[in-house]
């Protein structure tokens, strides 16, 4: 996405929230709305705990997973831990947290457990080919002049990969915001419980209640992780700094 | 200097095994440049690459300084190795500085070290540190991301350096001006470097020495001039190519060709005392005249000095051109053929008259390797015939 497309998204979208607060403040239902603010503060932090919990996790586990699957020793085997992996994402997230619900109980742990297990692929596989698409010259520069494997992998292996190790934490990341509402159909919190009350109830009000905010979080967060790899990825293999 | 001793390597593939390098035999003595030369395949650059062991060789032995590298753990025998690759391989994420300092910081050197160091190469080859020290790879174009690549190989000054078709992907202009910084950095440097080309031309420019290779095979190892005037088999002759008399041009400077006794006339002298240096050196045409500072300004023609009374200085003829001691043979045969002329006076650094370049002087020159040929042995007539057809 380009930054001119990014900027016209972010304006069309508050220019349409702002309609709706027009609308919503003409047909009272913004003093509705504020009724549930307490539910909403709660029930948001809950949700960012969930997301940064099952999002750190798979961070943590699956960057190495990706770093080994893309070393020449584990070469033959890469190939088809990624098609198990991708098998992996299609399950659908609620048949995830269903089965982690059937042997974890339910709660925070099952609920973390199978946001963790759906964000793990596109961290892995860009991780996986990040690594795999550093060009081969570059290596063999490096070894040549002497670098260990390990000095390698942090010196140009990984600086050059991390662009794609971002845009896949990004995936990861905006999918995991969007699916922990489902972790409170096992008792895991979140702004899902505002959602399916509020389905359930047939209180539209109250399911936009959770429905904006994870909304707004899910943008939110992809920002951030935005900034984050726009100032971490060194500055010579930055596809967005050097266009510049 | 580099030893290699019996080295090989078998490839095995599918279709069976296949011998990249077959026993080469090889020394490169101590601070000069051998070029491995060859078509594709031919063995040279996985020959290069056993060297520093991005290739492990099948079998056999190299020495570095007289060291046998076998014993030695491959980290530490590549950071005491310069190497040059085609593709340059500058690390996009690190700055130009930070390339440079790349493996001094491996080998523990403190940051004022390695940084003044980066300053110091970064002026060897000829680019500005206040302008590239802090600039990434992607912002330089080719010919300076390759003389960074140079700089990057010498930042822990190693006495061996490997070059893998290092100015293979530069335009021909930059090339030509690339390889004569790199020669005379070399001058100073007195590396020992193995280089891998595709080129003749480069090979004769850059080498001390060159070894042709062939199916694995290294066929003739020579002096650039010995390997041009005598090449050993039909194969060594067509890759040298058709010129290759021509190639040798380039290796002589017209110092080595210039007669140093010959005659010459100042403005003041009388034209028949022009005459008569004529004959006595038994000049056909004309006798080279200086002015007060011995610097060569025209000559005299015969028929001036025959027909023509007066002095030397009001009858002459302007020169068209003249040759320098460093010019090499090809500019200066070019420099004859441009003029339609069989000679040229030959100046030193300050324009001082110091000898002259005749036509049959480079010829004689050029042709006196040929004769040991030439043996009774041979029957030279058949020779020819071959060669014509």
């Amino acid at each position: 996405m380009t930054n001119q497309l990014k900027q016209t998204y972010y304006f069309v979208l508050l220019a349409c929230v702002f309609a709706l607060g027009v609308y919503l403040q003409g047909a009272g239902t913004i003093d509705d709305f504020l009724y549930y603010q307490e539910d909403i503060v709660y029930l948001t932090v809950q949700h960012i705990e969930l997301v940064l919990l099952s999002g750190g996790l798979a961070i943590l586990i699956a960057i190495p997973v990706g770093v080994l699957l893309s070393r020449p020793r584990f070469q033959k085997v890469a190939e088809s831990a990624m098609q198990v992996l991708n098998v992996g994402t299609t399950i659908p997230t609620l048949a995830i947290l269903a089965l982690a619900m059937s042997f974890l109980g339910i709660g925070t742990v099952p609920a973390v457990f199978g946001l963790t297990i759906a964000s793990l692929l596109p961290i892995v596989r860009n991780t996986y080919i990040g690594l795999k698409e550093v060009p081969a010259h570059l290596k063999e520069a490096a070894s040549g002049i002497g670098m260990t494997e390990l000095q390698m992998l942090f010196q140009v292996e990984i600086p050059n990969a991390l662009f794609v190790i971002f845009a896949g934490i990004r995936t990861a990341l905006a999918v995991n915001v969007g699916t922990v509402p489902l972790a409170f159909l096992i008792g895991g919190g979140g702004l899902g419980e505002l959602i399916f009350t509020g389905i359930d109830l047939d209180e539209p009000i109250m399911m936009l209640a959770g429905a904006i905010p994870t909304a707004m979080l899910a943008i939110a967060i992809d920002s951030v992780v935005g900034a984050v790899s726009y100032v971490t990825v060194p500055k010579g293999c930055n596809p967005i700094r050097a266009r510049q | 200097m580099i030893k290699i001793d019996k080295l090989t390597k078998i490839f095995e593939t599918p279709n069976g095994p296949v011998t990249a390098a077959d026993h080469i035999e090889m020394e490169v003595p101590s601070g000069e440049i051998c070029v491995l030369l060859g078509p594709s395949g031919c063995g040279k650059t996985t020959t290069l690459k056993m060297v520093n062991r991005i290739i492990p060789a099948t079998s056999g032995k190299i020495y570095l300084g007289g060291e046998d590298t076998s014993g030695m753990d491959t980290v530490t025998l590549r950071r005491n190795i310069g190497y040059v690759i085609q593709q340059i391989g500058l690390f996009p994420n690190m700055t130009i500085s930070e390339n440079i300092a790349v493996v001094p910081k491996l080998l523990g050197w403190d940051k004022a070290r390695y940084m003044t160091r980066a300053k110091e190469l970064l002026e060897m080859v000829a680019l500005d540190p206040s302008i590239f020290l802090n600039r990434y790879p992607n912002e330089l174009s080719g010919g300076q991301q390759q003389r960074i690549g140079v700089a990057r190989a010498l930042a822990a000054d190693p006495p061996v350096m490997l070059m893998d078709e290092p100015f293979g992907a530069i335009d021909p202009i930059n090339r030509e001006v690339i390889q004569d910084e790199f020669l005379k950095m070399q001058q100073e440097l007195n590396k020992t470097i193995m280089f891998v080309s595709h080129d003749i031309d480069e090979a004769v420019k850059m080498a001390d020495r060159i070894a042709i290779f062939r199916d694995g095979h290294l066929v003739q190892y020579d002096t650039p001039d010995d390997l041009l005037a005598h090449p050993k088999d039909d194969f060594v002759k067509n890759f040298v190519g058709d010129d290759r008399a021509l190639k040798r041009l380039r290796l002589v400077t017209a110092e080595s060709v210039m007669q140093t006794t010959f005659a010459y006339v100042k403005p003041n002298d009388t034209l028949a005392e022009a005459l008569t240096k004529i004959d006595a050196y038994g000049y056909r045409d004309a006798v080279i005249l200086v002015n007060d500072l011995h610097q060569p300004i025209g000559y005299v023609p015969k028929a001036t000095a025959i027909n023509m009374k007066g002095y030397c200085g009001e009858h002459y003829v302007g020169l068209k051109t003249i040759a320098r001691t460093t010019d090499d043979l090809r500019k200066v045969a070019s420099k004859m053929f441009t003029h339609d002329i069989v000679w040229m006076p030959c100046v030193d650094e300050n324009g001082r008259l110091v000898g002259e370049v005749t036509q049959r002087g480079i010829t004689h020159y050029l042709g006196a390797t040929y004769q040991r040929d030439t043996s009774p042995s041979q029957p030279q007539p058949l020779h020819q015939a071959k060669e014509a057809s």
